[in-house]
Order: structure tokens, then sequence, then C-alpha cells
């Protein structure tokens, strides 16, 4: 549907949690702007796997931009995600010293944390370890509490950018692999499988592939290595088990592995951190899934009791820098917003008004629209109420006490409007990731077949013109 | 939020849920409600459409949805109350639960409650098995449900994880769906069919060209990004890998209890079962809340788990006649190769009538051993057996609690 005559002022490439983030942030101006994602969904990169934890930036490099960005992110989200309806919980961190050497570590972490304005943190002591967390294992020396860390829906927060971004007037072009960017004199063509898109500037939030991007523009400055993390998802029924983030110590030799309540109610256990070369090497592995279950077994091992209710693996975009790789051209037009770690979900924001005052350096009028419109998510979160807990909403509408993935609760009516909406689900994937429909325990087993005739009938009403 | 009063509740109208209720019925007590979450009552039988239903509570043999019928037939013309899509979400109090349905939210405080909630086989997932996400992997429920509930075509060319009864009822739905089967793959070194159910075995592949059953093998690797091309294959015996290319694979048998509702109530858990601890009268660790079928340590044919809703059905009319709970309670023990015993404790007061049997498993073949029950140093009971195997039950009878009389923990061996 792209309408090759139209030259857009900004076109975005890339929806994740960032390059959607831009784009809402683009959306408050009087400019036309694009969207552009690879895959058919927003969010459905790096986004969509990760550990889901919004981090205060207590342990970034002091000074470096991911700090400041992180900072200024974290402070942002802080507004954005109750009044979108984000599923968050402010869980609060600790970081168990499980060895001398660890312990050791605490205070340095404790001063950067100072430096980098998280002032809340602080050391405790091996009894307040065990009274915040009295499930772990024996055997701590101490720990490190970092209140602010929390924990977030990490698939609502790109769908809530991206769907402001398109209630604001942004296009949102879905299956749009980049192979060719053109310039043709004051604009660029960009071109692939899916058409062509004319705009003048052009941001590259692509994340794996925008180290890719940014050679098209001529420049070879990063190499985007995607490392993977696998992850262990446990029963809802474990929750009780893990109260906080429980971040491991970084020391000099070895990455560690936390283990997280999730925002859905169920305890994460990762991630992996492995190097690899394919950038759609998504597959969980033996190695991997048995590193985490030994790394499990040495901080909670109560935990491993528990049903396990998936594992997944995630790809993050990993440079050769250790600060994220944002670069301002004013005479191509062109900003890279590439390197972005794993703390994109958290800075995403931060990211976004940096990259405008950037476009602003570079020359572009931004005039504040008078009508910014808002957006509130469907909340599918465990700690606030959800439609089957609802009398208001199922007297209105009865399919929202129709239950029909029973393991997350999720109604009929939720997933028929996960299918409609500013950016409708138009795959099953995208459906999950909307609703949480499969996600849960028997991922399945119960409802998917219910799930897939309900789906397929929806879209075939849509496709016929039907509306909700 | 209206309040509903009732005698009894039964949550899961499956096969136990629906056959108690019949059986309060028959005994006097009318006042009673079933829900069920599903849109349909009848539980997993109304999906498994072959033959094999109800040789042991009906004594006639029938189809799944046929034996599924002809319980609701009956419930229709009784004074029972079945509410269907409507899920039981919280615990309000000891006895006093809250639903949710289109009818919208509402409360049900029962005398006594039956939990019959049944089960899942563990999905890939939970078995720890890497590799991709994609589509086109199944367990034998959700693949039951495509193919019988919604006429659903699934892959071409399938591998059956597992080789024990469900399995073989994964072959019958796969061929219904015109999927070839190209393997069948279980970690024991044979299958697990065992008599009265051999023909069953026959029936369902006979017809097919012969199916292929890799032996001593387990997954470990699942390949395909938008759809299953293949799956590894390792002999756990030589180490040899093999890469089979398919576009589905079914995930069969494993059984974990739906115990979600017996766990938010806390009601005490088995560790080996996975589901109530419940003694001889079926009494979980809560005062006039039972448990009997499935959710007990997962599946039994239907007409076992009927068989155990009615002696649930006893236990519950004895209760709300005489009140009282057990008074001394004994948990069972079972130490490796065994895996399990069901029921999983005894009532040393023994009120109400105890169900003259116990059901138990093993986790591999096994050759002459004794079943040993013993208390302190005092055997209990004993009995031979020449071969036991894994993924079936074995039935002892249960006059031996009869001579039970300390408290001292029972611990049950095979030597």
């Amino acid at each position: 549907m792209t309408n090759p005559k139209k030259v857009y002022d900004v076109a975005v490439v890339g929806a994740g949690a960032v390059g959607a983030a831009i784009a809402r942030e683009l959306s408050k101006y009087d400019l036309e702007c694009i969207l552009l994602e690879a895959k058919s969904d927003v969010g459905a990169g790096t986004s969509k796997a990760n550990t889901a934890i919004w981090h205060t930036g207590f342990d970034a490099k002091t000074g470096s931009l991911e700090q400041k960005l992180l900072t200024r992110g974290y402070e942002l989200l802080l507004d954005y995600v109750p009044e979108a309806g984000i599923p968050h919980e402010k869980s609060g961190a600790v970081l168990i010293a499980w060895n001398e050497d660890q312990f050791n570590s605490l205070e340095g972490i404790l001063e950067k944390a100072h430096k980098n304005g998280v002032t809340d943190v602080h050391l405790l002591s091996v009894e307040q370890v065990y009274e915040l967390e009295p499930h772990v294992n024996s055997g701590a020396l101490g720990g490190l509490m970092v209140p602010g860390e929390s924990i977030i829906c990490p698939f609502t927060v790109p769908l809530a950018f991206a769907s402001q971004a398109v209630l604001n007037d942004v296009d949102l072009l879905l299956d749009f692999p980049i192979e060719k960017i053109v310039e043709n004199k004051d604009s660029y063509i960009l071109s692939g499988t899916g058409g062509e898109v004319r705009s003048r500037y052009i941001i590259n939030s692509a994340g794996l592939n925008s180290d890719v991007i940014d050679r098209m523009f001529g420049f070879d400055r990063f190499q985007v290595t995607p490392r993977r993390g696998e992850l262990i998802v446990f029963d809802k029924l474990a929750l009780h088990l893990v109260n906080h983030v429980l971040l491991p110590v970084p020391t000099a030799i070895t990455k560690g592995v936390l283990v997280s309540p999730t925002v859905f109610g169920n305890i994460m256990l990762g991630p992996t951190a492995e190097d690899l070369d394919d950038k759609e090497e998504t597959s969980t592995s033996a190695d991997g899934l048995e590193f985490l279950w030994k790394k499990g077994e040495g901080i909670i091992s109560q935990l491993l009791d528990e049903e396990i209710t998936s594992t997944y693996a995630g790809l993050r975009a990993a440079t050769d820098h250790s600060d994220y790789q944002i670069y301002l051209h004013s005479d191509k037009r062109y900003v890279c917003v590439g390197g972005i770690r794993s703390t994109g979900l958290s800075s995403s924001l931060g990211i976004a008004e940096y990259v405008l005052e950037l476009l602003k350096e570079a020359g572009v009028t931004l005039i504040k629209k008078e009508d910014f419109k808002s957006i509130k998510m469907p909340y599918i979160g465990q700690k606030e109420e959800r439609p089957y807990q609802s009398e208001e909403l199922i007297a209105q509408n009865k399919d929202y006490g129709r239950i029909v993935c029973h393991c997350e609760r999720v109604t009929l009516a939720e997933i028929k409007n996960a299918l409609h909406g500013p950016i409708p689900a138009i795959t099953l994937d995208g459906l999950r990731r909307r609703t949480r429909c499969m996600q849960g325990r028997c991922q399945g087993f119960h409802c998917s077949a219910d799930v897939n005739e309900i789906f397929e009938l929806e879209i075939e009403r849509i496709e016929c013109g039907g509306g909700q | 939020m209206k309040v509903f009063n009732t005698d009894v509740l039964i949550i899961g109208a499956g096969p136990a849920g629906m056959a108690a209720a019949l059986q309060l019925t028959q005994m006097g007590i009318q006042d009673i409600i079933i829900v069920d979450r599903d849109t349909q009552a009848g539980g997993v039988p109304r999906l498994c459409n072959h033959l094999g239903f109800g040789m042991r509570d009906i004594h006639r043999v029938l189809s799944g949805p046929s034996y599924a019928e002809s319980y609701l037939k009956k419930i229709k013309n009784s004074s029972i109350q079945l509410l269907t899509e409507t899920t039981v979400t919280e615990w309000i109090d000891e006895k006093k639960i809250k639903i949710t349905s289109p009818k919208g939210i509402h409360t049900i405080d029962a005398k006594a409650i039956l939990l019959a909630t049944g089960c899942r086989e563990r999905p890939r997932s939970a078995r720890l098995i890497p590799g991709y996400r994609p589509q086109g992997i199944y367990n034998t429920g959700s693949l039951q449900d495509y193919v019988h509930g919604y006429k659903e075509e699934v892959g071409k060319s399938a591998v059956i994880i597992g080789a024990e009864l469900v399995s073989y009822s994964a072959i019958h739905t796969l061929s219904k769906a015109g999927c070839k089967i190209k393997l069948m793959a279980t970690e024991f070194d044979k299958h697990q069919i065992y008599m009265p159910y051999l023909p069953f075995k026959w029936w369902s592949s006979g017809l097919l060209p012969k199916i292929p059953l890799k032996k001593n093998s387990i997954v470990t690797n699942i390949y395909g990004k938008q759809r299953v091309t293949g799956i590894d294959l390792v002999n756990k015996k030589t180490g040899k890998k093999k890469h089979i290319a398919c576009d589905t694979v079914v995930f069969t048998g494993d059984w974990i209890p739906d115990h979600e509702m017996a766990r938010l109530g806390t009601i005490e858990i088995d560790d080996k079962t996975k589901g109530p601890v419940v003694d001889a009268q079926l009494r979980t660790s809560k005062e006039g809340i039972f448990a009997a079928g499935n959710l007990l340590r997962g599946s039994e044919p239907g007409d076992v788990a009927a068989l155990e809703g009615r002696h649930a059905a006893q236990s519950i009319e004895y209760y709300l006649k005489n009140g009282g709970w057990y008074k001394d309670r004994i948990k069972i023990i079972v130490t490796e190769p065994l895996k399990w015993i069901s029921p999983n404790s005894v009532d040393l007061g023994s009120s109400g009538l105890p169900m003259n049997r116990f059901l138990f498993r093993v986790n591999d073949f096994i050759k002459n051993k004794t079943f040993i029950v013993r208390q302190g140093e005092t055997v209990l009971y004993r009995k031979k057996y020449s071969t036991i195997g894994p993924n079936y039950s074995r039935k002892i009878d249960a006059q031996w609690i009869n001579n039970i009389n300390s408290t001292e923990p029972i611990s049950i061996s095979l030597e």
C-alpha cells in the first residue's frame, strides 16, 4: 500500500521498542512520517524476547550515552507506563553476593549507582537478603538493593508506542525489508520486496540489522553480533518464591544469570549470552538450557521443582563498542541509532527525545501538533484487574465472560479486539503477544485449536469487509 | 455478584465429575452444581473419537463422544445444575469460590467441593526440548481438538513422541486427518501397551503401513522457523543421532494434573503425583474438599476416573451426613523405581468407606520384583510381579489398610 510518489519527511527504519518510540515522538510534530518494519509485526525482533526488566541504569558506565539516555528513558517511562496501561511492577532488584569476589564488588557497584544518580541503592546485610527473599539458597554473603529496578511487559511497550504513532498519523509499513537505499536529489528511495518509500530524512533503528542499513549510507563503523539469550519461564504457581528481580553481581570473570518475576506472574530464569553469526537464530540449545538449569540450582533450587511454562531465546544487538552507536549526519539527513544493546526497552523514550534533538540540529522544523492523542493499551498483566474479573465489562459484552485461554484467562472479546485496533494482530504470534493466549502453562494444549478457529473466522470476516 | 448456595460443587464435568454427580443423586443428594470451563461438558472423551470407553463403569464399549453423551443425557434428566463456559477463578473462603462466565461474576458457596479438574500432557517446553518454536508441534490433546473438534488439517508427515496408550490415540487422530505417520519414538526399549489394551494398539495402527518404533530414543532438537522441518532423535544407548524430516511432531503422554485450583486453595500436593494428597476416601488436606479422577495423578482411562468419581460421591455423602474429617492421616511414601501411588495416604480413624484399590506406576520396565508395603518393620502387604512396565497403572488390593494400627509412616518399595 505504499504510495511511491509521496515523499515523507522522516522514515524510521525498524519498529522495535526504539524505532516505535522514535515514531511516537515524531508524531507529536507536524511532520509526514513513516515507520518501516521488515517483519510482519511491531516489536517482533529483539524487543519480543528479552528479560523484560525496566532498568534504572544504576550499573551503566557513568557518563556514557547509554547511561544518560537510560536515566532519561527511565524517568519518561515512569509517566508513560501508567498512562498507556502498560503492565509493570516496581518490584525492585536485589543483587545477591554468593562469594567473596562478588561481595567485594558490591561497594563499587553502590558507588557507581550513586554517581549515576540512582541514589536509593543501598547495601543489604545477609539477614536483610533472606528477609526479602526467604526462598533463595543458603550461603548468601550479603547484597545490594536497587529499589527502582522494575519489571515491565516487553510486548506492550513497542505496541503502545507504535499504536500511538499510528493514531497520530504516522504510516506503518510491515513486511518491508529494505534492500537498497538510493539518494535522489533531496530525498531517499528505500526499496525492497515490499515496494518503494521516499523520505527526506532517514532514521536507522533497525536493531540487529542497524549495521547493514548503516553500510547502505557508506559507513563501516560497527558490527552487530547477535548475542543469543536463552530463558526458562516457570509456572505462575512459582511466583511466591521470588519477590524481587534477583540480579547477578557482575564481576570481571563471569556473566551472571538473573531470576525475576514477570508482569504476567511467572518466574523467569536467564539469560545466557552467546555470540552467534545468524541474525535469525532464535532456537534454544541443550547446552544453554542445561547451563541455566545449573545456574538456577545455585540461586534458588526450590524453583526447579516447579513446572516449566516455556523456554525461548532472543537476540540482543551487541556491537564491538560498549556504548550506543548514535550518530547524526546532517549533510546526509541521516540519523543512525545502532548498537542499542539489552537496555533499549528502558532507554527507548530517552533515545527518542535525543533523536528529535538531533533532527532539530539537522535543520528539521519541529512544530508541535495541537492535538496529540494518547493511548490506552489492553491490560495483560497480573497485578491489575483483567477483563474476566470485571462485572462491568461482562455486562457490556458477554464475550468478556468467555474465557478461551484458561491458563492466562484470556477472553473471547480480548482476542477479537486484538484483531482490530490501530495495529491488529495478523499472525497467531502477534495475537499471543497482544493477549497472552496460548502463552500459559499448557502452551495451547487446551485452547490452541479454539484460538486458531476464532482467529481464522475473524480474519475472514475482516477480509470480507466486516468491522468490529 | 450473586451467591449460589449448594450442597455439592463439582469442578470439572469430565468422567469423574459427571459420575460423582450422578452417584450423589442416586444417594438422595439433589442439590448439586457442576461447573466446567469448556463450552461443552464431557471432558476429554468428547474429543477421543475412537472406541474404548465405558467398560468398567457402564459396562459397555463406546466411543469417547458417545460415552460423554451417555453421561450428559442422564445429567440433563436429573436435578443437577450444569454450568458450562464457567471458570472458577479464585477461592473466596474454605468452601466458597468465585466464577466467571458470560452471565457475569458470581460466587458459589458449597457444603462440599469435589475437584475433578483432570490433567494435561506436558508441552514440549516443559520437557526442556531445545530448538525452534515453529508451527506443527502438538500434544495429543490439542491435536484431537484440531482434528475432531474443528476438522482442521494438521501436517503431512508426523513423528509421534511416546508409545503408550495415548500415543496410539494420536496415531488414530493423525491418520483420520490424512497425515502420514513417519515413526514413533519412545525413550524405553519397547512400547508401553499392555493387556487389555493390546487390541487397541493393533486396531489403531493395524490398517496402516507398519509404523516404525524407534526405541531408547529422545528428541534433542526441533528445526524449522515457520513450520517444523524436522527433529533430531538420539539413541540413548548408542548415542547415535539421526535427523528425521517431518512437518508435525506430537508429544504424547507425560501427564501433569491440572492442579491449579487445588494449589490456589493451598491444598497439599503430593510431590510424586503432583496431584492433591488424598486418603482412600479421596479426601484432600482441607475439610470438605475432595478430589477424584485424573487430577489425582494424570491420565487413566475415562472409566477409571468415573469410578473414582463415584467413590468420591460416597465419601461426600458420608461427610454431609456425619461431618468430621480424617483423624490421623498417614502419608504413603514410595521409593524408586516406583513413580507414584494413588491414593497416597490413609486415615487411621477410617471414617467412611475407603477405596478398595490403589494404583501405582513404575518409571521403567521391572522384572521379578516384589511390591512390599511396610509400616516400620511390619510388612502389611506383598505381591510378586514377573514384569511391570512404565506408563501404565497397576492395581493393588487395599485390604491391608485394615491392618494399620499406628501412625508410623507407610513406605512402599519394589525389592
